[in-house]
């Protein structure tokens, strides 16, 4: 049995490759996991703060499509960011810069489960939903990856939306169009996702630089984000008790939105009066990890609220 | 006809594993795939796919 040497296209590095590919857990992580139990979670929140019923086996098979899709939008960014992971720490590890899967395997997996996921989407559930997860992953995909990201220090910010859809495609599964719930639920993904993002680029600003993505501490100055994070955590406070007062969060959900909300202020003034050395570092890792459980902690009231009959309304 | 600008060597031991890996992934994917289909047919169309005019 012989195999041909190739080596991988597009941006990345080209180490000479073997066409015997790599190993399954390889293709596994092209689909980037952690992500994909985000989006089903966020899209299993979408589904259930909606009004309406979905017959349960319908509901299971549109959130693994959802999954899928995302993994595919994921592994067609890897396909396309080879380059840049390949020099940052962070991600020189993944299959493609590392040398286990090629590029063509990747943007072929990537295409594949792109159309299979939108497809099982539309015979599952409808259009509107295969529509929107087709949306989400060409926005992350072309959008961001290709366009943005390398484009302008606005990309995470525009980009965002990519995250931020699968509430909207959630809804749009059970009720078979897009509600006030799931719009609320993307806005404050959408808001979450800059503080999120720039308190890590704060750290990790020379690999940024390094790999040439214009991303806002290297563009703007740490100054300028640290400022920007407070910004974006000001208006995410009281975006994030907006499903209190539109009725679809309860007591449970107000009090984690109200303290979540007061650390998320409270942290990003701490990343903004750390300017030096270990604080600084230390100020923006706590600011990365706190907006991590600020939106599980939020997600998951509500699904407690809705699902285990723990909702209990705060107004009226 | 072999590409002479291609050059050809026999997989190791550990490609050939990794392969066998691969192969069996893509079986046990495709009769996911067949699961999936099936029982979105019968939740779709219930009892209704047995009632069509012949």
């Amino acid at each position: 049995m012989t195999s041909l040497t190739t080596s991988i296209g597009h941006n990345a590095p080209a180490p000479a490759l073997s066409a015997a590919g790599g190993d399954v857990p390889d293709y596994f992580a092209l689909l980037k996991p952690r992500v994909m139990v985000l989006v089903i979670f966020t899209a299993l929140v979408g589904m259930v703060v909606s009004q309406g019923h979905v017959q349960p086996m319908i509901g299971a098979i549109s959130l693994l499509a959802i999954a899928v899709g995302a993994g595919a939008s994921g592994c067609l960014n890897m396909w396309w960011d080879a380059d840049i992971d390949a020099v940052m720490s962070r991600t020189a590890t993944r299959p493609i810069p590392s040398g286990r899967i090629t590029s063509e395997e990747a943007l072929g997996f990537g295409l594949f489960l792109s159309v299979a996921s939108v497809v099982v989407l539309g015979l599952a559930a409808n259009l509107l939903a295969a529509a929107l997860l087709a949306f989400t992953i060409v926005f992350y995909a072309v959008v961001y990856s290709m366009w943005l990201k390398r484009a302008t220090a606005q990309n995470i910010v525009i980009g965002g939306a990519a995250g931020a859809l699968p509430p909207v495609i959630g809804q749009a599964v059970v009720t078979g169009s897009v509600g006030i719930e799931s719009l609320i639920l993307f806005a404050i993904i959408f808001i979450w996702t800059p503080p999120h993002f720039w308190a890590l680029a704060l750290i990790k600003a020379d690999e940024y630089a390094r790999a040439g993505i214009p991303m806002m501490p290297n563009v703007a100055g740490p100054a300028s984000t640290r400022r920007q994070i407070v910004w974006y955590s000001l208006l995410l406070a009281p975006l994030g008790l907006a499903p209190v007062a539109l009725g679809f969060g309860g007591l449970v959900y107000a009090v984690i939105g109200l303290v979540g909300g007061v650390g998320m202020v409270a942290f990003s003034i701490r990343v903004l009066r750390n300017r030096e050395g270990e604080a600084e570092r230390r100020a923006a890792l706590g600011m990365f990890g706190f907006s991590i459980l600020y939106l599980f902690a939020l997600f998951s009231a509500l699904l407690a609220e809705q699902s285990f009959g723990l909702f209990r309304p705060v107004l009226g | 006809m072999q590409d002479p600008e291609i050059q050809y060597r026999p997989l190791t031991p550990e490609e050939e594993r990794r392969r066998r890996k691969r192969s069996i992934a893509i079986a046990l994917a495709l009769g996911a795939w067949v699961l999936l289909f099936f029982v979105l047919t019968i939740v779709k169309l219930g009892p209704q796919i047995l009632s069509r005019p012949l």
